[in-house]
């Protein structure tokens, strides 16, 4: 059983590291702004949920399970919310240059 | 070569590298993302070197309201900064600038590694004395018990500063609010985050410096994300900054500074030295003195963040 849960996560927490690795190859890659922002923000949140569910298994209790899934909602509402933000003052630039 | 030290190695090379990045940044703007990453890099090499406290502590103030303020300064820079990147520093300057950083990097690397080894420590001794003191939690119990002088500086030079800034008002601004108004857009992603994240981050901020007791976490930590809660409730729009002629934000400020130098006015009477606590009572204190302190710090840093008086009062 032990084993089923490691592979688990493992396989989670690489497929989470793979997003990240995407989204900053995506960050180095990509033409303009908007579309930089895209990939950061989807990417990260997909990689660091997948990083969070392969670690369920492995914390000791549910207390400290909820703390990891709190962690994450707060990284995706700052995440978004910077997302919003950044593609806010990108289009007043482009709008005032 | 263990995992372990494979990612301490990957963290000082990154480490460096924002640093260095930081320094050859063109814009202003740049250097100051550089800097912020650097101190939550900065943080996790903390806690790598297991010193929790400090990490929060780099996080929350070294990166986090330091980095609002640079962000402040590099937005007022904006409009000249064009003028001042077409003037270089001249060779001579630059060369000056460079030799007085490796000198003193030199100097500060050499007193580090003349250290004997092991290096001096009183660790030891504050484990010993910590149950008297009825804390859990040792750099607590340095920073309000056996360093407490020290502690009761630093959180008078928090108000100092802040009345640094606020000397910098306008003759007719003055008493009046800080910053320009700000419109809340009710549609705007900020001001979501605000309400959503505000209430949180009082709780977490109140749970840091209770439990800075026993475990990491304290006031300046503490009142370190009370004051980030309070600015972006302020830079959303959702709450106004307050006149700096308030009576209540006066009494605020300098509250947990006159709290703690009260105390230990009191020890005089009641412990026989400055700054000492009774047999027994030590607890008790510290966790008032933590208290008043954790208003204050939150006060002054979310006024820092915020800047002198721009508004005319009764405006």
């Amino acid at each position: 059983m032990s084993l089923a849960i490691d592979i688990f996560t493992i396989a989670c927490v690489s497929a989470g590291a793979f997003f990240f690795l995407a989204s900053a190859v995506a960050l180095l890659r990509f033409p303009d702004t908007l579309t930089r922002l895209h990939a950061v923000t989807k990417a990260d949140s997909l990689g660091l949920g997948l990083i969070v569910l392969g670690l369920l298994p492995q914390s000791d209790g549910l207390f400290a399970a909820l703390k990891l899934c709190v962690v994450w909602l707060l990284a995706q509402v700052a995440g978004a919310t910077i997302g919003q933000l950044v593609a806010r003052a990108t289009q007043d630039e482009s709008r005032s240059a | 070569m263990s995992v372990a030290f494979l990612f301490d190695a990957c963290l000082a090379a990154l480490v460096l590298g924002i640093g260095g990045w930081t320094i050859a940044a063109r814009s202003s703007f740049g250097a100051v993302v550089g800097y912020i990453a650097y101190g939550l890099f900065l943080a996790l090499v903390w806690v790598r070197l297991s010193a929790v406290d400090v990490a929060l502590t780099e996080a929350a103030i070294g990166s986090g309201v330091t980095g609002v303020l640079l962000i402040g300064a590099a937005a007022r820079l904006r409009t000249t900064e064009a003028e001042a990147l077409a003037e270089p520093p001249g060779r001579a300057q630059r060369i000056l600038a460079g030799a007085l950083c490796g000198l003193i990097t030199m100097a500060i690397a050499a007193a580090v590694l003349s250290l004997p080894d092991p290096a001096p420590t009183l660790a030891p001794l504050v484990a010993e004395n910590l149950p008297p003191t009825g804390l859990g939690n040792p750099v607590t119990g340095v920073l309000l018990a056996y360093r407490a002088f020290d502690t009761l500086l630093e959180s008078v030079v928090l108000v100092l500063a802040l009345a640094g800034v606020w000397s910098f008002a306008l003759d007719r601004a003055w008493g009046g609010r800080p910053g320009a108004r700000r419109i809340p857009r009710s549609e705007g992603a900020l001001g979501f985050l605000a309400q959503l994240l505000a209430p949180a981050g009082i709780i977490v901020g109140i749970h840091l410096v209770w439990t800075g007791a026993n475990e990491p976490g304290g006031a300046f930590q503490g009142g370190t994300i009370l004051a980030a809660m309070w600015i972006i409730v302020m830079v959303a729009g959702l709450a106004d900054a307050p006149p700096v002629s308030r009576r209540w934000l006066r009494l605020a400020l300098v509250g947990g500074p006159a709290v703690f130098l009260a105390i230990g006015i009191a020890g005089f009477a009641v412990a026989d030295a400055f700054l000492a606590y009774p047999q027994g009572y030590a607890k008790p204190l510290i966790l008032i003195i933590e208290a008043g302190l954790t208003l204050s710090i939150a006060v002054t840093l979310a006024l820092l963040a915020v800047g002198p008086a721009q508004r005319r009062p009764q405006s």
